[in-house]
């Protein structure tokens, strides 16, 4: 398909205004973009720039960020079923997350949350890509992933047990399912920056991921440098995965579902598929975040739910190919 | 474009595979590596392209690795194609060390001439990885001719393929070399090896063994020493076939 | 004769008056409270000695007005076998202790009584007599009853001071049949929850939340440490309206006893 830039650019624009409209306070669409855009007086406005934008920027963000991480971890593995989410790499982003909140590091430097999520996600990442590195087939990439979510699973629950606040031992839904409500702008300049450094880290490896396709040997004599790619997919992760996971949880299957669906789209190149599914895996959060207020308006539904039950099958479907020998 | 390897050792898992080796290969020259299993012909094209870690010296892996690329080009015995491109975008990814980024007219030229020299026109915009055997290695070396290097590496290229694809194959190395590149290829069948290739180097036990034409290095005591066969060169008018007894 | 029958109902009158003020002879001498808002009610009404164990949360000045005469008893962190060495003959515990702990309890001979919490004055009043009953203290209860209607009737404001917002962690809110919501209520403020149909506690976005333009926002207190559920109380959004007049609800928020007057007096 040609046009896929531009219909994928459309469709996440679109879901971006979607998100933007979409509440419980069931706002006019066009008072409210008038209150968004110009501001004025009342309690529209904020409830436009305060609550709605950042929600609708961090869906936008972060599903662009899932997405291109599933792409280039696949791209990299040489394996569809590579996901962050699922091979434990927002688990262990999360951990570092709680760690950071509950020893109080956050209270004295806002940043320390992202950045404790990201040495979370880079710890995470770095030892998936040690156990099930290029060389490793899909049986070892899924039974590493397992060990390492189960691993920051447990600590996540742990630290937060142990925290003395009444909310906090609660909040496990929150890390293991991901959530948007109620995010500010903060969390958006607080995301945002690393996000951006990752994602420029990981385009710069496209053509690198291309030469992959031809295995490991064939891409090094194509001048691609191991170790350099190897560095720059574990930086570029944990620069957009931390960061994502430390405002809004651990959101699993967008980076595995959007590459699976826009790879043939795009005809399979892993240069093609890196932006193509940047801008699926902001379409896919933002019509899941809008679903999660649509279905349940008066819960915080978890985004999580929602794309596991669009994802899991699908996983479920790659993994039977992957048994019957087939290719993906 | 000249190889030149010198005292190349190699150790693989604490194993030493290669002793030593040492080989010149000029431009115009095909030469076939011959030997038994294990007797370190992947090993040494590997560390001639500085792919594997390795004592000694050898012109290719001293280079920096992007002009290395543009120098030599390399064939895998895996043939592996991990995602479903076209042939052309196949193709297309032997343009990755030249500066166009596959889509300059330099890059397009390449791309077509190796297309149409693989005689792949007819499946250029079909999934690589749905075509048949024979047709994805044909793919494969369109990919590594697209490189554009004055050389070329090749591990076992003709295993696994039948007959036809055997021939076009080794033609193709041969018709290369003839016009002044310089390709270096593992081959298994001593009688194919014998008939196309312009050199053989016998390796054995990570010991160059033999090197020189055909008829010096398949003689009864080498493959008896290497192989542990004897063997039956009966001569055609095609070239000699050897049979093992 | 007649001065002497006179006499002698003078003393029986004595006697059952006195009778009355001291513990009669079925009054439980070894009591456990299982329940912070328990806890309260009992150290208001025991007589000394009486109450032998309060839950380790009535210690936390937090939580609790009543920390400093909790700190003087043994606490307790309600677990079977703990409250049964402590020898009781009356153990109070509250709906929401675990019902297998209570089952043990019970199957271990002791009595227990169960106490709902109370979420308007009226379920205190009740609450105070029937603890009153529990401990054989009804005289004290009687007091204690007539003081919070007093203190009750002095800190009720008229209503029509404007519109309130109960907003906690998670974004929770209460509505008019929660003891905050009749706190709000007393101290003369409408609730907006009663705009959306909410009378219980129960979640209210955000956004619903900032259109209802509240006069006034009372939020739920922090706790040590942090959560993400306690972090939408520090959000720009909620800064943004009514900024002059926020204020966090207290350890006199949290039980249906007397000290709820505190804080309606708190929201003067």
């Amino acid at each position: 398909m040609k046009g896929w830039p531009v219909t994928l650019s459309v469709l996440a624009g679109a879901l971006l205004v979607a998100s933007l409209l979409t509440g419980p306070a069931g706002l006019p669409p066009a008072d409210a973009l008038i209150a968004l855009a110009f501001g004025g007086d009342g309690p529209m406005p904020i409830v436009m720039r305060e609550i709605r934008l950042p929600r609708a920027i961090l869906g936008l963000v972060i599903g662009a960020g899932l997405g291109l991480t599933g792409a280039a971890l696949q791209g990299y593995l040489r394996n569809p079923l590579a996901e962050p989410g699922l091979i434990g790499i927002s688990g262990m982003a999360a951990l570092g997350a709680v760690i950071a909140i509950q020893t109080g590091l956050s209270l004295v430097a806002m940043s320390a949350l992202p950045l404790a999520a990201m040495a979370g996600a880079a710890v995470g990442v770095a030892l998936l890509v040690a156990l099930a590195g290029p060389r490793g087939g899909s049986v070892t990439l899924i039974l590493a992933g397992v060990a390492i979510s189960a691993l920051a699973g447990a600590g996540t629950a742990l630290v937060l047990n142990l925290s003395p606040n009444p909310y906090a031992a609660n909040e496990i839904v929150f890390w293991l399912m991901g959530s948007l409500a109620d995010k500010s702008m903060l969390h958006v300049w607080l995301a945002l920056p690393p996000m951006m450094l990752g994602a420029a880290l990981i385009l710069s490896a496209r053509r690198a991921l291309d030469a992959l396709t031809l295995g490991e040997a064939a891409a090094q004599t194509l001048g691609i440098s191991g170790t350099a790619l190897r560095w720059h997919l574990i930086a570029g992760t944990a620069l957009i995965v931390g960061p994502a996971t430390a405002v809004a949880g651990a959101i699993g299957f967008v980076g595995l579902v959007i590459p699976h669906i826009l790879r043939p789209l795009v005809g399979a190149r892993p240069s093609a598929l890196l932006p193509a599914s940047a801008l699926g895996g902001a379409a896919l959060l933002l019509a899941a975040d809008v679903a999660v207020r649509l279905i349940v308006p008066d819960r915080d539904l978890k985004l999580g739910v929602l794309t596991a039950i669009v994802g899991a099958p699908l996983f479920l479907h790659l993994i039977w190919k992957t048994r019957s020998g087939g290719r993906v | 474009m000249v190889l030149r390897l010198s005292g190349l050792s190699v150790t693989r898992r604490r194993r030493p595979v290669l002793h030593g080796v040492n080989l010149t290969v000029c431009g115009g020259e095909f030469v076939g590596v011959i030997g038994p299993n294990g007797a370190g012909k992947s090993s040494l094209m590997e560390a001639a392209l500085g792919l594997i870690p390795f004592t000694g010296a050898s012109t290719l892996a001293a280079m920096p690795a992007d002009r290395r690329a543009r120098h030599a080009a390399y064939l895998p015995q895996s043939r592996e194609i991990a995602w479903p491109v076209s042939v052309e975008d196949l193709v297309a990814l032997g343009r990755i060390p030249w500066p166009g980024g596959g889509r300059s007219d330099e890059d397009r030229a390449a791309i077509d001439a190796a297309i149409a020299r693989m005689g792949l026109e007819a499946f250029r915009k079909r999934t690589a990885l749905r075509l048949s055997g024979g047709e994805q290695n044909r793919a494969l070396i369109a990919r590594a001719l697209a490189q554009d290097t004055p050389m070329l590496i090749a591990d076992e290229p003709i295993a696994g393929l039948d007959p036809a694809q055997q021939l076009t194959c080794l033609r193709l190395f041969r018709d290369l070399a003839s016009e002044g590149r310089t390709v270096l290829a593992s081959i298994h069948d001593l009688g194919l090896a014998a008939r196309f290739c312009t050199r053989l180097v016998l390796l054995s036990g990570g010991h160059v063994l033999a090197d020189g034409p055909a008829d010096a290095v398949l003689g009864d005591d080498l493959l008896r020493r290497a192989f542990g066969i004897t063997a039956r060169r009966v001569e055609t008018p095609d070239g000699p076939a050897i049979l093992p007894v | 004769m007649q001065g002497c029958v006179r006499r002698s109902r003078a003393v029986l009158a004595a006697v059952l008056i006195a009778a009355a003020a001291l513990p009669a002879l079925a009054a439980p001498q070894r009591v456990v409270s299982m329940n912070l808002c328990i806890d309260q009610l009992a150290m208001m009404l025991a007589a000394p000695g009486q109450l032998v164990s309060v839950s380790g949360l009535a210690r936390d000045p937090r939580l609790s007005p009543m920390a400093e005469q909790a700190a003087a008893l043994t606490p307790n962190t309600g677990r079977a076998e703990e409250i049964y060495l402590l020898r009781p003959d009356l153990v109070i515990a509250g709906t929401y202790t675990p019902q297998a702990t209570l089952a043990m309890l019970r199957r271990l001979g002791l009595r227990v009584e169960i106490l709902p919490p109370a979420e308007d004055f009226d379920a205190i009043r009740a609450q105070i007599t029937r603890m009153g009953a529990l401990l054989e203290r009804q005289v004290a209860a009687r007091d204690l009853l007539a003081r919070f209607d007093a203190d009750l009737a002095a800190a009720r404001v008229p209503s029509g001071r404007g519109r309130a917002a109960l907003y906690y962690a998670n974004g929770f809110t209460s509505g008019g049949d929660t003891l905050a919501g009749s706190i709000l209520k007393a101290a003369g403020y409408d609730n907006i929850a009663a705009d959306y149909g909410i009378s219980a506690t129960t979640h209210l976005p955000m956004e619903v939340l900032v259109m209802a333009r509240p006069d006034r926002l009372i939020t739920g207190a922090t706790w040590p440490g942090q959560s993400q559920g306690e972090a939408i109380l520090d959000h720009p959004a909620l800064a943004g309206i009514a900024p002059t007049s926020r204020q966090v609800t207290d350890r006199n928020w949290i039980c249906g006893t007397p000290f709820v007057t505190r804080a309606i007096r708190s929201l003067r």
